[in-house]
């Protein structure tokens, strides 16, 4: 059951419940190296839960998710799967980055102590080599003028952007975003977008979940529609958001276009 | 505003005049109102606060004269100190245990649960006179402590620094378990995302965040430890209070020694809060108007 080869994250089966409302109900779902994803969809269709059992941020019931080849959060031994120790799936996490809606920065940190964290605690790099490498990332995302400043004296979009600075500081193999530009004016939004969508052509491996459905047409490989929990309808985004099969996403994209 | 609502421009201007300089001449002025009430109240307030200033300072009964006498004496700067070491060493290791407890109460396991919240319920519930004078005369109910003589062991000074510290740590947990509870829990979750261990994310990220919320109540607890370490003299031990009580057991001059203990008492608390202010403004870095 080795992931395909072709694969960087696959989700098979994946089943979630919050009590007694199920929030996943059987998630398939392969994303390639290189590839950018982009999962829409009403509040409440799973989508920010199935983004975060990605990184075990949230433990799945049922089914299993690897990345780049590796089961996350699990060891498998026959038919069962082990959950790992937090030791290991700490690890894993550093493979993987993550971008919040509410961009969670460390705000008793500068910008340039909130980037170099990671890379010196978890990987152990010297702190010499991670400030030259956060410098770079800055530059990056056009804020190395803030390097210095704490996250409170930063806009929301500037925030956002140390946000992914910081997550790139792993040099993950994989970025999920999780509606990272929701918590944004709307003016602030465009430099947000812009700085992934030149990730995107540098080519990192993303899954992006977001409202933003020009975004998605301009940047995603592939289009994922969810609701109640489940995959309704996937493909290239010409397909999907421009001639959906299935009603409910014809439904729910007639709402936000 | 309209142009008709002022008093008439000149007529020559055909065009509306630029309403600044049109109402700069018109604008009327305007008159805060009279607060004679307030005049009133701190006039009568000073004259009462200087008759009572009177009173303090020409009152013969007071023997200032005394109070100076005593204030620097060396039985006296040894109370002082004793009850400056005390009060450091309940405050240190009231919350190191206090830190533990509320960790223990924040934890997943419901054993250290319910052990956290039963200490918290003990010692919280009991006035500290009565648990300093149980751990006093704890040897009556275990006379040796691992084949040791309990009240050789627990001298008067242990007693206090024990009695004291297990009180402290009650109150100390419930400080710190509201401090980390008033982090976001974002903040973990970017942590557990970027990797950081357990430890780590407790003392970089969660801990000096919690601090803002721990800082002022904790400053309030040092204030009422140093006073509360008074409590001491019941036992005979030789803090501030009871070494000026000595004094004046011998020489009946118990309003001017007990000022001595006051005034010293008031200083020490004064350096205290002063000494806060900085430290929570340490702990502010990075939040909006800190810098």
């Amino acid at each position: 059951m080795s992931a395909p080869s072709d694969a960087m994250v696959e989700i098979r089966s994946v089943h979630k419940k919050f009590g007694s409302l199920e929030v996943l109900r059987g998630i398939d779902l392969a994303v390639r190296p290189g590839e950018v994803t982009v999962v829409i969809g009403p509040s409440g269709s799973g989508k920010s839960t199935l983004l975060r059992t990605i990184n075990h941020l949230e433990k799945v019931d049922r089914g299993w998710i690897s990345v780049d080849g590796t089961l996350v959060g699990y060891r498998r031994d026959g038919d069962k799967l082990y959950e790992l120790r937090e030791r290991e799936v700490l690890r894993q996490r550093t493979k993987i980055g993550f971008v919040f809606q509410n961009f969670h920065l460390f705000p008793h940190l500068t910008v340039l102590e909130n980037i170099i964290e990671a890379p010196v605690s978890a990987l152990g790099r010297p702190r010499k080599a991670a400030v030259a490498a956060a410098e770079k990332l800055l530059e990056r995302v056009g804020l190395l003028d803030k390097a210095a400043a704490y996250p409170a004296q930063l806009s929301g979009g500037q925030q956002q952007r140390v946000a992914i600075a910081r997550a790139l500081a792993l040099e993950p193999r994989l970025l999920l975003f999780d509606e990272p530009t929701s918590a944004l004016d709307p003016e602030l939004v465009g430099e947000v977008l812009d700085v992934i969508k030149d990730l995107a052509r540098g080519g990192t491996t993303m899954i992006v979940v977001t409202h933003e459905i020009g975004f998605a047409r301009e940047v995603a490989d592939t289009v994922v529609f969810m609701d109640e929990g489940r995959v309704v309808e996937q493909g290239p985004p010409a397909d999907v958001l421009d001639h959906p099969v299935q009603e409910r996403t014809r439904a729910f994209l007639s709402k936000v276009l | 505003m309209p142009p008709q609502t002022v008093p008439p421009p000149s007529p020559s201007s055909a065009a509306p005049a630029p309403s600044a300089e049109a109402g700069s001449e018109a604008l009327p002025r305007i008159v805060p109102v009279r607060r004679t009430g307030r005049w009133t109240a701190a006039v009568a307030v000073l004259v009462l606060l200087g008759l009572a200033l009177d009173s303090v300072v020409r009152n013969d009964a007071f023997q200032w004269d005394v109070v100076l006498s005593y204030f620097a004496t060396v039985p006296v700067l040894r109370g002082l100190w004793l009850t400056l070491w005390l009060t450091a060493v309940v405050m240190v290791l009231g919350f190191a245990l206090g830190a533990l407890l509320a960790v223990l109460r924040l934890s997943g396991n419901p054993v250290l649960q319910a052990v956290s919240w039963g200490y918290v319920w003990l010692f919280r519930s009991t006035p500290i006179l009565v648990q300093l004078l149980f751990w006093f005369n704890i040897g009556a109910l275990y006379p040796q402590i691992l084949g040791v003589s309990t009240t050789r062991l627990l001298g008067p000074v242990a007693v206090a620094v024990v009695g004291l510290t297990l009180h402290e740590a009650a109150y100390a947990a419930e400080v710190v378990r509201g401090g980390i509870l008033s982090v976001e829990r974002g903040q973990v979750e970017a942590a557990q995302s970027l990797g950081l261990g357990p430890w780590r994310r407790f003392r970089r990220i969660v801990l000096p965040q919690a601090m803002r919320s721990i800082v002022p109540p904790a400053g309030n607890m040092l204030i009422g430890t140093l006073k509360g370490t008074s409590i001491v003299s019941i036992i005979a031990v030789q803090d501030l209070l009871y070494s000026v009580q000595l004094v004046y057991h011998r020489t009946y001059q118990v309003i001017p020694l007990l000022l001595v203990a006051t005034v010293w008492y008031a200083a020490v608390t004064t350096l205290l809060s002063i000494g806060q202010r900085y430290v929570e403004r340490y702990y502010a870095r990075g939040t909006a108007g800190a810098r």
